[in-house]
């Protein structure tokens, strides 16, 4: 599709249109930049109260259960928590512009470092994830609309049931049985074997990338073959959703006129379907795959827990658990930095798709 | 429609998955099981918040300083009732019983390489009681104070020290005392080189170490693995192992899938069906110890039902121990209705109660509720707590007894204990040090008020009886050890029959470990689990 050739119209660079179109871009910008401010202080002022609402009292992460009355209250004070609530508030939002996100309870470094860490491990988990239920759950979506009501279709539809209301816990424990302890194709818990835990150089976090770039291609195996169950999982997850939202934006789109013109005009049918159909279905599936992306991004708990993954959403549920509220913020900010850059993706994404919506 | 695009797609489709397999299964054929040096421990240890000896005090952690720590003396390794030095040569104690003179060990050596004198022993105890983190009361106990400390406990020679204790302890106290982490010795020198605005190194020493154990800390990561490799510099014998590795797994399910596969060489929390699953497996055997650990349930006496002694005692005939102790801790505990562990001096093994309905009516009715009441139970949701509370809630329905289970996170249910504000609760309590005085916690109450300063078990149930909290008093002071152990026996009889405490069993601590792993024993406590002592084949 050509580009409208907007310039002609103005009498003088940088004037006119232009000029307003730039305006509106900075006016735009200066928008999106209030509505993430105000994103993040509804999210740290929702997580900061009800963290200390929570009948969880934050002084016994520390001292522990045996510490007598007296420590507690000591701790109690030097932790600043007999002071007022909007006081606390107000310090640790002062903290937080300095950059001081504060030190984790139970790992004792700062949680900027835990998080730094735990991210790279979800986001590995993730990306793979989601790789694989775009790269499963596309086609399928696809293939069940132009086979509507034949065997495909109910084949896709079965497994998005399953995917729904199957508990990730169980299937993970059922393909950890099978496949790792049983058929032993795959690794076990963990991210890594124990012969590569301290041989393999820990660069960016992301194991496989490090592992590549070392030249270990052993370790990049072995990481591989860790990864590749989780992942399955949550791309299988993800697969139910996304075949499920494609194979409806693919119906709508098959009873468009252009397609019943296209076929009219004789183009094949993969070329109706994979070129025109699809292209125009992509531009609400990026906001779906996005979101899941960012589901995925955010911790997924359970399949953390059961593959033993050191990655984000463990480490917020075990800080929860614990009233580590300064891990917790930290985490709850890292989530809402996901959320909102992925959000911004899928705009702009969605803005090159359709062109339409770019003049708005 | 045509048909010809979703051919090619079942053939992409195809094509795509099994590559995808045909990938995985070449990957993980050539890993073999855990490397030959080293041993693998799958272990839950989220409740490690530092590895600073003057301030950990949670059990993984226990663990880890048992192993890489030395102290003044030990539990014998071969004997756990035994006390034996360990950089302490040998100790007198003055006549008057409160100056104890110890000499240490020549040419001993930190993990550093600094030598080990006088000075840093010195120098750990009186910085454990300087920080006054949680587990200084074991110290401090014996009078000193921030003050004081430096006068009282002093080197007085590069290898002689000598602590002075305020009141004339039983030798046995003490001495046991001082097994506990927070006296372990750390390097001075390299601890001090580490400190920032008078801190005594405890930032650095969070997540730092400065030990002379048989093993050394290399790195601990939260929730993800601790590594301990061999101290060359250790005095005694060397582990036979370069390094054992301890690995974060909660799952008991996980566990033991690991192990069965051979990529862990121990799995250390496992749930009774996953060890009963394990023992038709030849290549693994399992280990067990009991421990210092006991379960309860405990009456709350400011609710004015269980402040009736017919009530406790009704309660205490409601509890079906058999069924309890046959199948909900089957391999994982014992049954003991007592406030002391078998293992400690003065542990009694009488068992009056059983389940008995019609006992526990006539009791009810005798306290003028012949139909029973409502209360409520608060419970931290893990086995075997839950299994054993929903048990008890039947068994106490049958004599009218209607308990609400109100069930929580560990840390939500014990902020409510602690505050006083339950009913009834059900937990457990672990030995702060080898020694009875620790459980007298479950007598000892001198003030009963909200605000009260010392706050120990009797007082989170509001339960103050004067003669028990005196006779555990005496009991500290009483150096006859026979006489001491009567003392603890008669404070068990008289609390078996009035306490608002349901003593439930004491804790044993298992493990499964690969046939080829030789040496691994499990202690009394958590910091005797060593590691030191385990060679692989």
């Amino acid at each position: 599709m050509p580009k409208p050739k907007l310039s002609v119209s103005s009498p003088l660079p940088g004037a006119g249109p232009a000029r307003n179109r730039r305006l509106r871009a900075l006016r735009n910008a200066g928008r999106f930049l209030v509505v993430i401010l105000l994103t993040y202080l509804g999210l740290l002022a929702v997580t900061f109260f009800i963290g200390r609402v929570m009948p969880i009292d934050p002084v016994l992460a520390i001292v522990g259960d045996r510490a007598s009355g007296e420590l507690v209250a000591r701790v109690r004070e030097e932790m600043g928590f007999n002071k007022p609530l909007y006081e606390q508030f107000v310090i640790y939002i002062g903290k937080i512009l300095r950059g001081d996100f504060g030190t984790s309870v139970l790992s004792s470094h700062p949680v900027m470092d835990d998080i730094r860490r735990a991210f790279p491990a979800t986001l590995e988990l993730a990306t793979l994830g989601i790789l694989i239920g775009v790269g499963f759950g596309v086609p399928l979506g696809v293939w069940a609309a132009v086979r509507q009501g034949r065997w495909v279709d109910q084949i896709v539809r079965v497994m998005g049931l399953i995917g729904y209301s199957v508990p990730i816990f169980w299937l993970g424990l059922m393909a950890l049985v099978l496949f790792y302890a049983r058929l032993g194709w795959v690794g076990g818990p963990g991210r890594v074997d124990v012969v590569y835990e301290y041989t393999l150089a820990n660069v960016s976090g992301l194991l496989l990338l490090d592992a590549a770039m070392a030249g270990q291609w052993d370790a990049f195996a072995n990481v591989l073959s860790h990864l590749i169950l989780p992942a399955s999982l949550l791309g299988y997850f993800s697969l139910a959703y996304i075949s499920r939202m494609t194979r409806s934006f693919m119906l709508h789109e098959l009873s468009q006129e252009y397609v019943v013109a296209a076929r009219a005009k004789g183009l094949s049918e993969a070329r109706i379907i994979w070129r025109h159909a699809l292209r125009n279905a992509m531009v609400p599936l990026v906001t779906v795959i996005t979101l899941s992306y960012a589901g995925l991004l955010e911790g997924s708990v359970l399949t953390e827990a059961v593959f033993a993954w050191p990655g984000l959403g463990l480490y917020i549920t075990n800080s929860l658990q614990n009233a580590d509220m300064n891990a917790v913020l930290g985490g709850t900010i890292a989530v809402g930095s996901v959320y909102i850059g992925l959000n911004l993706l899928s705009d702009v994404l969605y803005r090159t798709l359709d062109p339409r919506t770019r003049s708005r | 429609m045509r048909t010809l695009s979703p051919v090619l797609n079942r053939r992409i489709l195809v094509a795509a998955a099994a590559s995808a397999l045909v990938l995985a299964a070449g990957m993980h054929s050539a890993v073999a099981a855990t490397p030959k040096d080293t041993l693998v421990v799958a272990f839950g240890f989220d409740d490690i918040i530092t590895m600073d000896p003057a301030e950990a005090f949670e059990l993984s952690a226990g663990e880890i300083m048992g192993n890489t720590y030395d102290r003044l003396v030990r539990l014998d390794p071969a004997d756990s009732s035994k006390l034996v030095g360990d950089v302490a040569k040998a100790w007198t104690i003055s006549p008057d019983g409160k100056t104890y003179t110890f000499e240490l060990k020549p040419g001993l050596k930190f993990a550093s390489g600094n030598p080990l004198t006088a000075e840093d022993v010195a120098y750990s105890l009186q910085r454990a009681v300087m920080l006054d983190k949680s587990p200084a009361f074991i110290l401090t106990q014996f009078g000193f104070g921030k003050d004081s400390v430096k006068d009282k406990i002093k080197a007085t020679g590069p290898l002689t020290l000598t602590m002075e204790t305020d009141k004339a302890y039983a030798p046995s106290f003490v001495l046991n005392c001082l097994t506990a982490n927070v006296g372990a010795i750390v390097d001075k020198k390299l601890v001090a080189s580490h400190e920032k605005d008078g801190d005594w190194g405890y930032a650095w020493m969070k997540t730092g170490y400065a030990g002379s154990g048989p093993l050394k800390l290399r790195e601990w990561r939260a929730n993800e693995v601790i590594t301990l490799e061999r101290n060359d510099n250790y005095y005694g014998p060397k582990m036979p192992l370069a390094r054992v590795l301890y690995r974060h797994v909660k799952e008991s399910a996980t566990q033991r899938l690991l192990l069965e596969k051979g990529d862990i060489d121990i799995a250390r929390n496992l749930a009774p069906q996953d060890l009963a699953a394990l023992a038709s497996n030849k290549d693994v055997k399992t280990t067990s110890a009991p421990k210092g650990t006991v379960y309860y349930i405990s009456l709350n006496q400011k609710n004015p039902n269980l402040a009736k002694p017919e009530v406790r005692e009704a309660l205490k005939w409601l509890v079906d121990y058999s069924a309890i102790g046959d199948t909900l801790i089957k391999n994982i505990g014992v049954i003991d209705q007592n406030f002391m562990p078998v293992g400690l001096l003065g542990a009694s093994t009488e068992m009056p109660y059983k389940l008995d309905v019609d006992k526990a009516k006539a009791l009810l009715t005798k306290a003028g509720l012949p139909n029973g009441f409502k209360v409520t139970i608060d419970m931290r949701t893990i086995q075997p707590v839950q299994g054993i509370t929903e048990s008890f809630q039947q068994t106490a329905k049958r004599a009218g007894i209607d308990i609400e289970i109100i069930p929580g996170d560990g840390k939500q249910v014990l902020t409510k204990y602690r505050a006083r504000t339950h009913d009834m609760y059900i937990g457990q309590w672990g030995a702060d040090y080898w020694d009875p005085h620790t459980n007298a916690t479950f007598v000892q109450n001198s003030d009963n008020s909200d605000d009260a300063k010392a706050k120990p078990l009797a007082w989170r149930n509001a339960w103050i009886v004067p003669a028990l909290d005196k006779m555990a008093d005496a009991a500290v002071l009483e150096r006859d050890t026979a006489k001491r152990k009567k003392m603890y026996e008669d404070m068990q009889a008289e609390f078996r029959k009035t306490s608002p405490f349901i003593m439930l069993f004491q804790q044993t601590e298992v493990a499964a470990v690969r046939s080829n792993v030789d040496g691994f024993k499990l202690g009394p406590t958590f910091d005797t689990n060593y590691m030191f002592l385990v060679s692989k084949k």
